[in-house]
């Protein structure tokens, strides 16, 4: 990523996220990852002023409490969080997901691959676009 | 990029124009580049319910008439617009232009490169990454709605 600042996954399977992990770090994906289960918990980690501002979001969509869309839903109409980009990373192939997820102007929308090395070569490519792209906050 | 809409290019300056058309071409996207010179200017083709929505919107900042931001703060309020990922292709380095762009919920802010080669990478990475993700169906369901009308005799 272009920034030192953590990634927030938002993910409630923890196999899922072990496999985001491992992924980034075959990667060598330097930034540290922060792991919530649901919507719930990453705004609670997102509005603890305590807390390191991430990156970037990468959000699952089917989760218990608070699902994807709902979190989406509540951080893109509040002025401290909405200008973190949030990306959809899901295994959901449905065309509502998807419209009601742009609907909130994410910035990709990604299909999770069951299989490990296609699963590696999207977040290499979501990485390379990551580095490239400037983030809302200069580095520091 | 992952479907054949065309992409939409804010651009007032005629040689950046070119350059990404020559960019894009060198990268064999197949998807047609449609230019428009101001944020005015893209808002009356996104309006014109007879042009093909675009897939993406690359947007400059600085441009006479409606800037970028300007543009942004319309089209995000835009029901029918809001949608279409929008990413800011700029020289600026202006910290206040990129916070306000994400504020704006844009989907990338890239800086272009001076020199050609890698302007060109830059815009294969975008172009890989917008390969990847999914894109909202808005233009593919007005193709949809066109199919349809033509099967029923048209309307």
């Amino acid at each position: 990523m272009r920034s030192s600042k953590p990634i927030l996954l938002v993910e409630d399977d923890n196999v899922d996220a072990t496999t985001v992990r491992r992924a980034l770090k075959d990667l060598n994906v330097p930034n540290g990852i922060i792991h919530q289960l649901d919507g719930e918990d990453a705004l609670e980690y997102l509005r603890s002023s305590d807390n390191k501002k991430p990156c970037v979001i990468l959000l699952d969509l089917n989760m218990p409490r608070m699902n994807g869309i709902d979190f989406l839903k509540i951080i893109k109409n509040d002025d401290e969080l909405k200008q973190i980009p949030v990306i959809v990373m899901t295994a959901s192939k449905d065309e509502r997901d998807k419209m009601d997820s742009f609907e909130f102007s994410v910035a990709g929308y990604i299909i999770k691959s069951s299989d490990y090395k296609k699963f590696m070569e999207s977040l290499k490519i979501l990485n390379l676009y990551w580095t490239l792209s400037e983030l809302p906050y200069p580095v520091a | 990029m992952r479907d054949c809409r065309p992409i939409l290019l804010l651009e007032d300056d005629t040689v950046d124009a070119m350059t990404v058309k020559r960019a894009l071409k060198e990268l064999h996207v197949l998807n047609p580049l449609v230019r428009v010179a101001n944020g005015e200017e893209a808002l009356v083709y996104l309006k014109d319910e007879s042009k093909e929505k675009p897939c993406v919107i690359l947007l400059d900042l600085n441009m006479p008439k409606m800037n970028g931001i300007e543009f942004l703060k319309i089209a995000k309020a835009d029901e029918k617009l809001k949608r279409i990922p929008a990413i800011v292709l700029t020289t600026s380095k202006d910290d206040q232009d990129r916070f306000k762009s994400f504020q704006l919920s844009i989907a990338g802010f890239v800086v272009k490169p001076v020199d050609y080669i890698k302007f060109v990478e830059a815009m294969r990475i975008v172009n890989m990454y917008w390969t990847l993700s999914e894109l909202p169906n808005s233009g593919q369901e007005s193709t949809n709605e066109k199919l349809q009308a033509h099967i029923t005799g048209g309307r």
